[in-house]
């Protein structure tokens, strides 16, 4: 591999964890110097000024700011995320655990998103304009237009109630077997697969077209070449880097939307744990949920990044 | 102008439909806000036309209190990133240097850490109030609105026109008002219907989370929250904010595109 | 086999249509092609000339069938090699295209695919329609890498798109269109994004790959002194129907069309040189660089320029040319030297320039399509510095903008028009009198005529020297165009990797000894007249063994 493409790479990547540092002064001064009490926020008004005072202490905010991010963040280098207010536990082996719930969930999701996003972004190509492509236009703009706690309620009222196909109820537990667990979160890989299809969808067709109204594209016409391989000679070596990209950009929307569609299936995952402690103020927890999903975001923003790099002829054949 | 897209009036007609709904809900809501006239889940009949929710209040009037909330803060948020956004988009783009640098890779930042989760962040400190929650989502969306209006005033700022103002000796107010608005109003106008839907979306599912408007208030939300139990028992009352939503979503968006189309239509933009 | 006596090419009473989708009206349908009619026999080369929308390279692609983006043939007849290629149907021409007929685009940059090597790409025809194996095709690409003069015949293949120069991508494409021995090439503008003195090697390539594998040929151009270097016959083309057709001798020699007439004789505007004089403009040794570079754009630069004349600074792309203009009006400030305008030292940054010297000197540039606020009606863009400079409103300012509308022969009902509405040589002349509504002593045009037809050109140089009679303006003319610095500079500046290679009065410049560059860029320009082409070649080659 060329050396200045790596280089280019390790310059992506160095950027991406200068951002999540960023990222985590953020998600703390969002938590910690914003004009709210947390001390007060947990006891409520009817706290006394002692227990208040205690409450304080314990919670290190007497302390100056600056060396409360530098424990928090030392702690999160050494693994150690902190211990939840509400229940005194350490957050780390219950977040692990939400973690890998939501990962399955979206992954499952991701699975089958990705190939049919691409797929029925090419019939859309291949039909631009007749009517595969308005169907499918009207039908992801419908989807993207509701928002995704309502496609989960349409979907359980039809699929779950009325029909009585999959549970509506995502319940999962430790030693299920994968056919069960498969089983168990159904409707929610449907809602989220339809939740970023839509956008996945557009962003692959419109990606696909700028490759196709390449000029290179006319050559290879007026080359007498098979529509097979000017799309697979031609068309797929330079709509690769765009198309990763947009699958990328679009993984990092379902993170997001996977908070939602979780709560509405009651999944234990990070997106029900980050909720249930917004609503109680477990201000810890919700730091550490929030940089899990930011690094989340982040990486997959990376990959995109460097999918682009590595795909781009000018920097892998430098002059 | 001479004559109106389909789409475009399907769009205007229920974008105004809802607009003056929640413009004068107190007027034709048949019942109060909070109001509990019937049993919880009554069918939908002459007197409850949607029926009744799940503490018996009447959802018609639910619905059309709940819109005006609803349309009321996402409107309020999107003018707020709106005008931050822009005013700082194009401040970004004609100053340049390090303004530009500082402002942009502060919206970098923010946007590396997705909004709902931001908004999540920053709600578990802060009351949850109305002029909290247009203040967060405002903030937070006005990262897009700057992207997109200094991409814009970027674009126009090199243009020979721009420069043919600067070398003829125009003060900085003449450039941005007279030379790169009128040219950057169209996108930033259908960029406003998208942020206008994102911003409903948005503070719909945060009181779906309870972390948004809080009970009593009605907003479409909060209603699918306080119906969602129902959805199980076959009572539909969870999706009728589902299908206000999509309509609004939908017909906003016509609406965007037309005014998109016909502003670069009428002057310009067909020359190259 | 074909009946020899037919030709190899023979369309008949071609018509094509386009279907236009404006925003917010209805899609429209215009036609292109009114009914045009040709026959090329083998081995011959016609060139097929117009301006832009004259319909010819719409012509050239139906020889293969195609139409780009909703352009149909909807009548008459294309026949090649004695069959109707227009009843093909798909499979059929599939076989046709890249075999028999085989194309080469103006702009190679775009036309080759980034993702892959050149090789690949120049035997992929010879492969995909089995004409040779892999080896033979390779040797037959060399081959022709070393026919068309490219440098590294043997390795050239393995590079990608993006690491060769324009030219020699060019050269790359023209291989690839001849590796499959077609019967017919089309060449649709191959030099025109070519600088010119990277066209001649270019133009001369292609004539001697035409000559040697006797292949022929549709060159497609705008410029007519082009084509009579490479073809046979010649069409005329104008909105899409034939204005003249003969043998290249008869339409360049003796045109019959009063439009033909007018392409030939385009350039030929006669301006007497003006004496010396002191210099209203005076340049002294400026050095400039961009920005956070580190290499200078403009290298001890020293010209001057006095009133009511034209400076014509002539160079080729990255000469520096435009970077002096970017200097002179202190957009770029310049590191070292100095500019003295009227008597006084400007201020090298904008900022610091006094409103009396942002009056006097104007702009007019290349894209008059750019340089117009769209938003802006015509009147209010000329009356804009009328406004700024002089403080004129109302009627006052209303009567002085159709006084300029006048000047630049341009009728009343233009005030109200937006730029959209007019054509590139209107938009053109509303530029002029924007320029010249502050009244300036000093015009610099940045390559104004480049974008333009060469009749709509011919006419803004015409308005402009009018306008320098009357007024007593001096222009700085930046331009690539050595027929239009001969048609109205006073002076003369060649600029070469910016520096100035030569300098003076315009019979001086013009005049042997000429130092090697200008030698070069002079007897680059292509000449209305039969075998020039031939004539310079030999010329060089005479030079070259002398040296």
């Amino acid at each position: 591999m060329a050396h200045p493409v790596m280089k280019m790479v390790a310059q992506r990547v160095a950027l991406g964890l200068l951002l999540l540092l960023a990222a985590s002064v953020l998600i703390f001064v969002g938590t910690q110097i914003l004009p709210g009490d947390v001390a007060q926020s947990i006891l409520g008004q009817s706290a006394t000024p002692e227990t208040l005072a205690n409450l304080r202490a314990e919670l290190g905010l007497n302390e100056p700011a600056l060396s409360r991010y530098f424990t928090w963040l030392g702690g999160i280098l050494h693994g150690d995320l902190g211990t939840a207010l509400s229940n005194g536990e350490p957050i780390g082996p219950a977040l692990g655990k939400r973690l890998a719930n939501t990962l399955f969930l979206a992954g499952a999701a991701a699975v089958i998103a990705v190939p049919l996003a691409v797929l029925l972004g090419l019939v859309s190509v291949r039909y631009r304009n007749r009517w595969p492509d308005k169907v499918i236009s009207a039908v992801t703009l419908a989807t993207i237009s509701v928002p995704e706690f309502l496609l989960g309620y349409i979907v359980v009222f039809y699929l779950a109630v009325e029909w009585r196909l999959l549970p509506s109820l995502s319940t999962v537990y430790d030693g299920m077997a994968l056919s069960e667990r498969l089983y168990a979160v159904g409707l929610p890989v449907i809602v989220l697969v339809l939740a970023v299809l839509g956008h996945m969808m557009r962003m692959t067709r419109a990606a696909i077209l700028n490759v196709m109204q390449s000029a290179y594209i006319e050559t290879a016409e007026l080359k007498g070449l098979r529509p097979f391989a000017i799309i697979a000679k031609h068309a797929f070596p330079n709509a690769i880097a765009p198309v990763v990209n947009v699958v990328m950009i679009n993984l990092a929307y379902l993170v997001v939307g996977v908070v939602v569609v979780e709560v509405v299936f009651v999944y234990p995952g990070m997106g029900q744990y980050l909720v249930d402690h917004v609503a109680k103020r477990d201000v810890p927890v919700v730091q550490a949920c929030g940089l899990v999903f930011a690094g989340v975001y982040i990486g997959l923003n990376l990959v995109a990044d460097i999918v682009s790099i590595l795909a781009n002829p000018r920097l892998r054949h430098p002059k | 102008m001479t004559r109106l897209p389909v789409s475009a009036l399907v769009g205007l007609s229920f974008t105004s439909a809802y607009f003056l709904a929640a413009l004068f809900a107190p007027l034709i809501a048949p019942y109060g806000m909070a109001e509990i006239v019937g049993d919880s889940w009554e069918p939908s009949s002459a007197q409850f036309w949607l029926g009744t929710d799940s503490i018996g209040r009447d959802l018609m009037s639910r619905m059309i209190w709940g819109g005006r909330t609803t349309i009321f803060v996402a409107a309020c948020a999107t003018l707020l990133s709106f005008g931050l956004g822009s005013i700082l988009g194009f401040f970004a783009a004609v100053r340049g240097g390090w303004v530009d640098q500082v402002l942009s890779r502060l919206v970098d930042l923010m946007m590396s850490i997705p909004s709902l989760i931001s908004a999540l962040v920053i709600l578990s400190v802060m009351p949850v109030t109305l002029p909290v929650l247009i203040l967060v989502m405002g903030v937070l969306d006005s990262t897009r609105v700057f992207r997109l209006a200094r991409a814009v005033a970027v674009d126009i700022a090199v243009m020979d026109y721009v420069e043919a103002a600067r070398l003829r000796g125009e003060k900085q107010a003449w450039i941005i008002f007279r030379e790169i608005l009128p040219n950057a109003l169209s996108p930033l106008v259908a960029e406003m219907g998208l942020r206008f839907i994102f911003a409903v979306l948005f503070i719909s599912t945060l009181s779906f989370l309870g972390l948004g408007v809080q009970p009593p208030m009605a907003d479409w939300g909060g209603i699918v929250k306080e119906n969602k139990e129902g959805i199980v028992y076959g009572i539909p009352a969870a999706l009728i904010p589902a299908f206000a939503i999509a309509t609004l979503a939908i017909s906003v968006n016509l609406v965007a595109d037309w005014v998109l189309n016909r502003t670069s239509s009428l002057k310009g933009g067909r020359g190259a | 086999m074909p009946d020899p006596q037919h030709p190899l090419l023979d369309i008949r009473n071609l018509v094509i249509e386009a279907t236009s989708y404006p925003p917010g009206e209805p899609p429209k349908t215009v036609t292109l092609v009114h009914g045009v009619s040709l026959t090329l026999e083998k081995g011959k080369v016609l060139g097929l000339i117009g301006e832009s929308g004259a319909g010819k390279s719409t012509i050239g692609l139906s020889s293969m069938a195609y139409g780009r983006g909703g352009v149909r043939i909807t009548g008459g007849e294309v026949i090649l090699n004695g069959r109707d290629i227009l009843k093909g149907g798909a499979a059929g021409l599939r076989a046709l295209r890249g075999r028999e007929v085989t194309y080469v685009a103006q702009s190679a940059a775009a036309a080759f695919n980034p993702a892959k090597p050149l090789m690949e790409q120049v035997i992929e025809t010879t492969l995909s329609h089995g004409l040779m194996s892999r080896a033979e095709a390779e040797v037959r690409a060399v081959d022709l890498f070393r026919q068309l003069g490219l440098p590294n015949p043997e390795t050239i293949g393995r590079r990608f798109p993006h690491q060769v120069s324009g030219g020699q991508l060019q050269r790359v494409m023209t291989a690839m269109a001849l590796c499959p021995k077609p019967d017919l090439v089309i060449f649709d503008e191959p030099t025109t994004a070519l600088d010119v003195t990277t066209q001649i090697d270019v133009l001369a390539a292609i004539k001697r790959a035409i000559h040697e594998t006797g292949v022929a040929a549709l060159y497609i151009t705008h410029d007519l002194a082009v084509v009579a270097q490479v073809a046979d016959d010649i069409m005329v083309l104008r909105h899409g129907r034939t204005v003249e057709y003969g043998s290249v001798q008869q339409v360049i020699e003796a045109p019959r069309e009063a439009y033909t007439q007018a392409l030939v004789s385009v350039r030929s505007i006669d301006h007497v040189e003006k004496p010396e004089a002191p210099p209203l403009l005076s340049i002294q040794n400026v050095t400039a660089r961009y920005k956070g570079t580190n290499f200078d754009v403009l290298k001890n630069v020293s010209v001057d320029l006095p009133a009511g004349q034209t400076l014509a600074v002539v160079g080729e792309s990255g000469s520096g040319k435009s970077t002096l203009a970017r200097v002179i009006t202190g957009l770029l400030p310049l590191g070292q030297g100095r500019i003295s305008f009227d008597g006084r030292v400007l201020s090298p940054d904008l900022a610091g320039r006094a409103p009396e010297d942002l009056r006097q000197l104007q702009m007019i540039y290349q894209m008059a399509d750019v340089a117009m606020n769209p938003r802006q009606t015509v009147g209010t863009i000329i009356g804009r510095p009328l406004e700024f400079y002089f403080g004129l409103r109302g009627e006052a300012k209303r009567q002085r903008v159709q006084e300029l509308l006048d000047q630049i022969e341009m009728g009343a009902g233009f005030a109200d028009r937006y730029p959209a509405e007019l054509s590139g040589g209107q938009k053109q002349r509303v530029c002029i009198a924007r320029a010249l509504a502050a009244k300036p002593k000093l015009i610099i045009c940045d390559e104004v005529t480049s974008a333009l037809d060469p009749l709509v050109a011919d006419g803004i140089l015409k308005l402009l020297l009018d306008l320098q009679a009357r007024e007593g303006v001096a222009y700085l003319f930046i331009t690539h165009d050595l027929a239009t610095v001969k048609a109205i500079a006073d002076r003369i500046a060649v600029m070469f990797k910016g520096q100035v290679q030569r300098y003076g009065t315009k019979t001086d410049v013009l005049a042997p000894p000429y130092d090697e560059y200008t030698d070069l860029l002079l007897s680059s320009v292509p000449e209305m007249k039969l075998g020039w082409l031939e004539q310079v070649l030999a010329h060089r080659r005479m030079e070259g063994a002398g040296n």
